[in-house]
């Protein structure tokens, strides 16, 4: 299996000169198998150059996964170039929303609407199929098996796990794993914490022994204790997970959109110095790299 | 009744509101960004309307859990704070329960009584030793185990009101004199809907039988029977029943008493009264 992030940064795309390095564009990574099927995880605007690479292999058979419909995560959809472009198709699969009942298609079709976009939902040329997946019912893409698992956000947003040819690879989406609402003289805490703790055993079981962990990582443990309940993690929770799960290699993503090249560098080595035998490497997630498994 | 009255009602639900009070802290609690998360929790998990519809939402067969929730907090912590809000903001949408339905029947008395018989639910359990879990779970049960009379109170006030003014001239279970005028009563009501909304079975159970306690073992049913009968006999709140049920040999095994005796051992359960007050009154 091989990964490729095409999108590393959280919330909005933030190009310029001190992102060049680890990346501006928002959430995509492309996963493809031995057998070359296609996976992408997520549609952010990191997926326009991930299509521009595409051009040359059509038609495609493109498999896209959405951890959830945060703006961030499915903006590059109507610029994903195959979807114009007959004789390819393009499988896009989500939850339902159990606020608004709604299926994944709404995510391509709210942002297809005349004030927004030129071009009708209508007039998409390639195959378009959309498919609702459930939490620990997996979908088989060729020789992949993906099962996805709900991952607490401030929306409905399912961790992916991607198993196949003997890999295996997760994807948190964006995940804040949750806490204690009540305080410990609360009469509720104890029974509360029943339930944080028999939630953090599901997802620790839902990554377990991963060759590569994909984390939300946004926040630094000084930032959090500000932005709680904001719906993001820190490296120091991803790391926390990693360890549970004994996962092989950790990546770090959703880059805080503030966050320079130079910033993620400086709490990448802090990270190093003060995680010396973690028993996983700790990766930061950079555009454009290719990550063999 | 005839299913297709079951198919109707079961739509008509889908629309009904929640209690006033519990509306309006809503809507204020989300209008604030600093709000904290046990405040609004609280608010849902006081209401039992707010309440079925988060569970009829997260145990959808949509999600496909492998095991149901039985209870607003293990929902929060499964998908996030958020999600459990703008459901309940949802419900909030649909307006408030009138407090003068057609039926007459008083909706802060319902809740009260409601809201009492879950607390002494949950602290029934706690006295059996019961795990922390099933104890919520008993506040549940004890929360929605009436909730089919409120739907009669709403969606069929004319045939409600009939059985209630029987049940209270003649001194009869309004169990049976709502079969007389409806068709259905309130735990049979309340067991097609929980069964169409894919609660799990032991809180479905528990709804469908709490005045038939000769049914199968069920632990959370009989916390929320035995809790019935002492909301009732302490008058706190009034659910239209005038009756009190003695509690069988079952009950008395299970808790080691009867129902004077209970009580007395209870001693004094004004503050659960106070309590639940505070979330009723406008
Ligand atoms: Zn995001
Ligand atoms: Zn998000």
């Amino acid at each position: 299996m091989k990964i490729k992030f095409w999108g590393v940064r959280g919330s909005i795309p933030t190009p310029g000169p001190n992102t060049v390095k680890y990346g501006g564009n928002t959430t995509c990574i492309e996963i493809r198998t031995n057998d070359n099927d296609l996976i992408i995880l997520d549609a952010g605007t990191g997926i326009h150059a991930l299509a521009q690479t595409l051009l040359k292999e059509m038609p495609i058979q493109a498999h896209i996964f959405i951890t959830h419909t945060h703006w961030d995560h499915i903006q590059g959809l109507p610029f994903f170039i195959p979807i114009f472009i007959p004789n390819n198709q393009i499988k896009i699969y989500g939850g339902i929303d159990p606020v608004t009942n709604e299926t994944i298609n709404r995510a391509l079709s709210v942002q297809l609407q005349y004030s927004f976009f030129p071009i009708r939902e209508a007039q998409l040329n390639a195959r378009i199929e959309y498919a609702t997946v459930k939490p620990g019912e997996p979908v088989k893409v060729g020789s992949a098996t993906i099962t996805p698992i709900v991952l607490s956000h401030p929306v409905l947003n399912f961790g992916y796990r991607i198993d196949c040819d003997g890999q295996s690879v997760f994807f948190t989406g964006d995940y804040e794993p949750q806490l204690n609402i009540y305080d410990p003289e609360d009469d509720e805490y104890t029974e509360f914490q029943s339930f944080v703790d028999a939630k953090w055993d599901e997802v620790v079981l839902a990554m377990k022994d991963v060759d590569a962990l994909i984390v939300d990582s946004s926040y630094t443990n000084e930032e959090y204790a500000s932005k709680q309940g904001w719906g993001h993690g820190t490296y120091d929770s991803g790391i926390k997970l990693a360890t549970a799960a004994k996962a092989k290699k950790l990546f770090f993503t959703h880059h805080e959109p503030t966050r320079s090249d130079a910033s993620l560098e400086a709490i990448y080595q802090n990270l190093l110095q003060n995680n010396p035998a973690t028993g996983f490497e700790l990766l930061l997630a950079q555009e454009g790299v290719d990550i063999s498994l | 009744m005839p299913n297709s009255k079951n198919e109707k009602l079961i739509v008509l639900v889908e629309k009904m509101p929640a209690f006033p009070k519990s509306v309006q802290q809503i809507v204020q609690l989300t209008s604030d960004i600093n709000a904290s998360a046990k405040d609004i929790v609280r608010v849902i998990e006081c209401d039992p309307i707010m309440t079925v519809k988060i569970l009829k939402a997260i145990n959808s067969s949509f999600y496909g859990l492998p095991q149901k929730i039985t209870s607003v907090q293990r929902a929060v912590v499964h998908i996030g704070l958020n999600t459990i809000k703008n459901i309940a903001l949802g419900v909030a949408a649909m307006g408030m329960l009138s407090a003068n339905n057609k039926a007459n029947f008083n909706t802060s008395n319902f809740l009260l009584h409601s809201l009492t018989t879950a607390a002494i639910s949950k602290l029934l359990a706690e006295r059996i030793g019961l795990s922390s879990t099933e104890c919520s779970d008993c506040f549940v049960a004890g929360l929605l185990h009436d909730f089919g009379k409120v739907v009669f109170a709403e969606f069929m006030p004319d045939e409600f009101k009939l059985a209630l003014e029987k049940s209270q001239e003649q001194q009869l279970p309004l169990h049976q004199t709502e079969l007389e005028f409806i068709g259905i009563n309130h735990s049979q009501a309340g067991k097609i809907l929980a069964e169409k909304w894919e609660l799990s079975d032991p809180l479905i159970d528990a709804i469908a039988h709490h005045h038939d306690i000769d049914h199968n073992q069920n632990v959370l049913r009989d916390c929320v029977f035995a809790a019935n009968q002492i909301s009732k006999h302490m008058q706190f709140g009034n659910g239209g029943n005038p009756l009190i049920e003695a509690f069988p040999e079952s009950i008395v095994i299970r808790f080691g008493a009867n129902l004077s005796a209970m009580c007395d051992d209870l001693g004094d359960l004004e503050s659960i009264k106070i309590e639940a007050q505070s979330f009723i009154n406008v």
